[in-house]
């Protein structure tokens, strides 16, 4: 198979209006699945270790780069004209890289992907892949579908290969093993990982490490073929660049014979210079580090090193439907950093696992609804798992605004069920209805402060300790307060028939 | 100076004496307080629960209610957060509101920065001898921005023993409709902060928010009979600035 597949060109193909589908569509609703999660307080601590430590870590290394603000402002211009320009940017990467020996192919969503991806191993006729960490090819499933047409998939990421031992799902972007901590990581190794050497095996990093090492020494040797996802792919020159800590994709990308490359079409960047913003953006943001310690870049394929064929496959699922919308677009600049992840309060008390999507944290409420469609499953509740705090913009190295893209969604998924009756949708009518209208709306104060009268009589300390449902979900963990005895505009008005200034009077 | 007082929603129903302490205050320095009754709620709840509809005419009346004062007041971070950062946005539809909007936006102060930067004020000649912690609430802390202002008010008043709250720039948990949507996280984001809030041997909660803090006390107090720890009271800080006068 070869440039384009079935059906056009790659830019009529991108016109196609497909939603997205595979590992992002959340099967739980989120306060559900949320309060699986918070049943399991190791869980709770590993994470905060862990978001606690990197967190810092990022902030000590953006502190020292004066620059800062321009970088990611200039990251997120980069990024908003790769958006304007998708279709233009895609074709040129195509022409580029397949002009350097890559085969480059269209997959409009995750089951094509898988597909393409799937008919391209078999032709090699290896029954094993060795895997670089990927966030695109856990976004199609890739893995369950390679190993359903009978073909191993060896995961080389470290953090990735404890969560397929596990048989476990990534719960964060960049550590998708955030929730285990180095006791347990142990234990999984000790029982799942062929042939490890039970003695030399304790939870000392060290231990780990080189338990791993051990085991994918002999899978980087003999593989044949490797998959890998792609940070950046640069129009220009059909360049794909990977960034990682480990050096395991640098073996994957150099050693075996074919490379499958799977890149989400926003991860493109119109030129090589681009690189130098995101390659300062991205290890501070992610990992809290200056550089990162590998940064493999591969254009095509150059005889005598590195792989002899290499295929691009570039993904779709979801991604112009999201371009479509011009206020929740700015997700599409997303650089998969996790800092959004690691400061997030909420991402903090339940994990990845709880936002059923291998996107997880504000990227992911973003995200995932966005790429399947609000109806999907359960995403439609992903854009509420929110307080808006603002933490995950404070910190988005390409200024990704989720707050308001949250508030976004939560209209778009009030819009669309307009049409059915909600109470909810009724009390936010009938209090905006109270509160545009001076008249209405002192009437109603009035009523809600003498309703509260005799509640005011049995609450000693004015505090509430349960009200009745949904009010219920509130007293579970606070008392609530009570309506005051005089309303601030009453008192006002009393004041003003008293002549006006500060009386000193001060009872409520 | 002429002062208009949005004293929001909430407060006039549940928390009035903070709206009294922001009268008491701006008075004492020699200000005039005006009340404009056609007043009612910012729309913050409607907008970021997802109903634009139902927010706009509360964005309408807004506008109406306080165009031309010289400055708006209100003691919530969160409202004026709504007016300045979603109103515009809001508004963005229909060019008369949103002029209107662009008119009003630029005069409407959180209470630290109306007396800060406007009025140029920072010792309010307040005493309130106790100890205290400050919750810099989140629209507070990374919408409008209010870094110091709060604390230098805080730290002016008489006899006042201002302590820092470890890990105070996350949030409590409120998030407004968060709080009973999501109510199992909300619980477990509270349970840290009050921890952290009773840490500080502090006798006193403070923030800018009467919104957080209702979610904020109603942790400490159900925590305080539940028998952990002394109860911290949750107060908004402009009831500690109305606090008994020291100075002519
Ligand atoms: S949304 Fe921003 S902070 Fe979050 S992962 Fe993407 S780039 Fe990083």
């Amino acid at each position: 198979m070869s440039g384009g597949a079935p059906g056009g060109t790659g830019a009529q193909r991108r016109r196609g209006d497909r939603r997205g589908h595979g590992n992002i569509v959340a099967p739980l609703p989120f306060p559900a699945a949320a309060r699986r999660e918070l049943g399991n307080p190791q869980l709770r601590a590993n994470l905060r270790r862990a978001t606690h430590t990197i967190r810092d870590r990022r902030a000590r290394v953006v502190g020292e780069t004066p620059d800062w603000a321009h970088l990611r402002a200039a990251g997120a211009a980069i990024k908003d004209d790769v958006l304007a320009r998708l279709p233009e940017l895609l074709e040129q990467f195509e022409a580029a890289a397949t002009a350097a020996g890559a085969t480059v192919h269209w997959a409009r969503d995750a089951a094509e992907a898988r597909a393409l991806v799937t008919d391209l191993v078999r032709g090699t006729g290896s029954a094993e892949v060795v895997k670089v960490k990927s966030m695109a090819t856990q976004e199609i499933g890739l893995n369950e579908a390679l190993a359903e047409a009978g073909i191993t998939v060896v995961e080389t990421d470290l953090a990735e290969l404890i969560v397929q031992l596990a048989d476990d799902t990534p719960s964060h972007i960049l550590v998708p093993a955030i929730h285990y901590n180095r006791r347990q990581i142990r234990e999984i190794f000790a029982d799942r990982m062929p042939g490890v050497d039970l003695d030399a095996l304790t939870d000392e990093p060290a231990a780990l490490a080189e338990a791993a090492r051990r085991y994918l020494r002999d899978r980087f040797l003999n593989a044949r073929v490797a998959i890998s996802g792609a940070n950046f792919a640069v129009a220009e020159t059909g360049t794909l660049v990977v960034v990682e800590s480990e050096g395991n994709g640098r073996m994957c990308l150099t050693l075996p014979e074919t490379l499958i490359s799977v890149v989400g079409v926003e991860k493109l960047l119109p030129t090589f210079r681009d690189l130098e913003v995101f390659l300062q953006l991205l290890p501070r943001s992610a990992t809290g580090e200056r550089m990162n310690p590998y940064t493999s870049m591969w254009t095509g394929v150059t005889p005598g090193d590195g792989p002899r064929a290499l295929h691009v496959v570039l993904l779709d699922n979801g991604r112009t439907d999201t371009l479509a919308d011009p206020v929740g677009r700015q997700a599409l600049r997303c650089i998969r950093c996790s800092a959004c992840l690691n400061v997030c309060p909420v991402y903090e008390r339940v994990g990845g696992h709880a936002y059923g999507s291998v996107y997880p944290g504000p990227i992911g409420a973003i995200l995932s609804p966005q790429l399947t469609g609000l109806d999907a499953g359960a995403n439609r509740s992903l854009p509420y798992a929110s307080t808006l705090c603002g933490a995950c913009f404070d910190v988005c190295p390409v200024r990704i605004d989720i707050p308001q893209v949250l508030v976004h969604l939560r209209q778009r998924d009030v819009d669309a069920r307009r049409g059915q009756p909600s109470p909810e949708r009724m009390a936010m009518r009938a209090l905006s209805w109270v509160m545009r209208d001076r008249r209405r709306y002192a009437a109603a104060l009035r009523a809600a402060r003498r309703g509260a009268a005799p509640l005011r009589l049995l609450t000693a300390g004015g505090e509430v300790r349960r009200l009745p449902w949904p009010l219920s979900a509130w007293t579970s963990s606070r008392d609530a307060p009570l309506p005051a005895a005089r309303t601030f505009r009453d008192w006002w008005a009393e004041r003003t028939a008293h002549g006006g200034r500060e009386d000193g009077r001060d009872q409520g | 100076m002429r002062v208009a007082l949005f004293v929001t929603c909430v407060n006039d129903l549940m928390f009035p004496a903070t709206g009294r302490a922001v009268v008491r205050v701006l008075e004492r320095l020699g200000h005039t307080v005006e009340f404009p009754a056609a007043q009612g709620c910012c729309g913050q709840m409607h907008a970021n629960s997802g109903y634009r509809a139902e927010a706009l005419p509360l964005v309408r009346n807004f506008v109406e209610t306080f165009a031309g004062y010289e400055a708006v007041v209100a003691p919530s971070g969160s409202c004026v957060a709504m007016v300045r950062e979603a109103y515009p946005r809001l508004a963005a539809g229909d060019p008369d509101l949103a002029a209107a909007v662009n008119e009003v936006v630029p005069r409407v102060h959180e209470l630290s920065e109306l007396l800060v930067d406007v009025l140029g004020v920072t010792d309010v000649g307040a005493s309130f001898p106790h100890r205290v912690t400050y919750h810099p609430t989140c629209h507070g802390l990374r919408t409008l921005r209010l870094g110091d202002r709060p604390l230098r008010l805080l730290r002016a008043v008489r006899g006042l023993d201002l302590v820092d709250l470890p890990g105070a720039e996350e949030c409590c948990g409120f998030g407004g409709t968060f709080a009973v949507k999501n109510a199992d996280v909300s619980s477990a984001m509270l349970a840290d902060k009050c921890a952290a809030i009773r840490d500080t041997g502090a006798a006193y909660v403070a923030a800018a928010d009467n919104s957080c803090l209702a979610h904020i006390g109603g942790g400490l107090s159900r925590q305080a009979r539940l028998g952990s720890g002394a109860p911290v009271r949750a107060v908004h800080y402009a009831e500690i600035l109305a606090g008994p006068e020291v100075h002519p």
